[in-house]
């Protein structure tokens, strides 16, 4: 099982969660797991649409503790 | 004696010290408290110039003053190129044998942008994300005859609003030089909307098919061919264009790779309320240098500034130094059309928007100017 990053990016507006995911996919290698943390439910449709689109992969996505957890796993 | 050395001589750097200077200035009149600020150049530079040089509405005298007249005379200065921060033996060692020694560090050393993470870019491309790229994108601009013109927004980068201020800018300048008909301007942004903030892409999603504006979402450019003249994003769309400006994505300083301090992209892990770098009680961060999920802009450091000082202040003189930053942001954004509007947010509190209008054009402008009352730490 790969380490798993967490990318706190709670209150985040700008660059808000989705940004700061592809922050962390650009700069850790392929494999990693970055986990984002989000205060905006609108990264639980957003984030999965985009990682669909740049050719990674959802791990999980789940509501916790008031916020959301979405992994992902950096493919390529 | 309390040494308090502060790496980066930019806003918040310079901001920090001399609020320090100012509040501990019986201490350091007394022999008890010292300040140091390293910065690697002699010269202080106000980067948002940048964007006005790119259409030849500044010229780099505008954003130039020597560092030593923007710092309090109390402030120490020491120009050169820091080489490492020794963590454990609580120093700065300096390129040239010299050593910093000190009791609290401020790590203020910004970010860069970094073309060459993008195969091709260097060589296709235009930025005025520095000032010598702006000053080759006005000449650039000076010969452009009339084509596409392609603005694509790397990540992550510093002044967010920027990139679509430089769009609606450009579509204007186009249209004064008699270049609107045999021009088009496409806007490229990386997430599923036109800017970060939603007001902010509302907004612009009005705006830009009124002025004949393309747009691209869910594009991060991976490579740029400049032969074909053609740039490819990591989600497969392909684009041709006449003249590339793109904002780079940035990274942290290499001294703070070289230092060991930061994660993969030289970003400084910090405390977002402490403004203290994770798991050091004497080291703070702000500004761009931190890995923080907020705006890498000027105000977000002039914010974050207050902090650190008031805080460093108190524990210089007893206390515990509690204060915490609330994630508070400030920008201007040029609408174009001689017209401007702001916005301000924090960690708690969303953006609301408002209307643009030509009052707050001019005061952008007169900030231009007042900038250096924030740096002299006065305003």
């Amino acid at each position: 099982m790969p380490e798993i990053k967490v990318v706190d990016a709670r209150g985040s507006f700008c660059p808000g969660p989705l940004m700061e995911l592809i922050k962390g996919i650009r700069q850790e290698s392929v494999g990693t797991i970055l986990e984002v943390w989000s205060s905006d439910r609108g990264s639980a449709k957003d984030i999965p649409e985009w990682v669909l689109k740049a050719g990674h992969a959802v791990v999980e996505n789940r509501e916790d503790e008031g916020f959301f957890k979405i992994q992902v796993q950096k493919m390529r | 004696m309390t040494r308090i050395v502060l790496l980066g001589g930019g806003a918040g750097g310079s901001m920090v010290s001399n609020q320090l200077a100012r509040q501990l200035k019986p201490e350091i009149l007394h022999g008890d408290v010292e300040i140091t600020v390293i910065n690697e150049s002699d010269q202080h530079v106000y980067q948002p110039y940048f964007l006005y040089m790119a259409f030849d509405q500044a010229v780099p005298a505008d954003a130039h003053r020597p560092e030593r007249s923007v710092l309090n005379r109390q402030v120490k200065l020491i120009v050169g190129h820091a080489e490492r921060i020794d963590r454990s033996a609580n120093k700065v060692l300096m390129g040239d044998g010299q050593e910093v020694p000190y009791d609290y560090l401020v790590i203020a050393t910004g970010s860069v942008p970094d073309p060459d993470s993008i195969p091709g870019l260097s060589e296709g491309g235009q930025t005025f994300y520095t000032e010598a790229g702006a000053l080759k994108l006005r000449d650039a601009l000076r010969d452009f005859q009339g084509g596409r013109i392609v603005v694509t927004v790397g990540v992550p980068h510093k002044c967010p609003v920027a990139p679509l201020e430089f769009t609606l800018m450009v579509h204007d300048w186009l249209k004064a030089h008699d270049l609107g008909d045999k021009s088009e301007v496409v806007y490229t942004y990386p997430i599923g909307r036109l800017h970060s903030l939603e007001p902010v892409a509302e907004w612009a999603n009005q705006v830009f098919p009124q002025r004949g504006i393309q747009s691209q979402t869910f594009f991060n450019v991976e490579t740029v061919d400049p032969h074909q003249k053609t740039l490819t994003s990591l989600e497969g769309e392909t684009l041709a264009y006449d003249l590339l400006v793109a904002i780079p994505p940035h990274k942290g300083q290499d001294l703070i790779g070289r230092s060991e301090l930061g994660d993969a992209g030289n970003w400084v892990p910090t405390d977002r309320h402490t403004l203290q770098m994770q798991g050091a009680d004497n080291i703070y961060v702000l500004g761009d240098a931190t890995n923080l999920p907020i705006s890498k802009a000027g105000s977000t450091a002039h914010f974050e500034a207050d902090v650190v000082a008031a805080n460093i202040s108190n524990r210089v003189h007893g206390g515990n130094g509690s204060l915490r930053y609330d994630g508070k942001v400030f920008c201007f954004i040029e609408t174009g059309n001689d017209q401007a509007t702001y916005i301000k947010f924090d960690y708690q509190h969303p953006p609301q928007p408002q209307a643009p209008s030509e009052l707050i054009h001019l005061y952008k402008l007169a900030f231009n100017k007042m900038y250096w009352l924030s740096a002299a730490g006065i305003l």
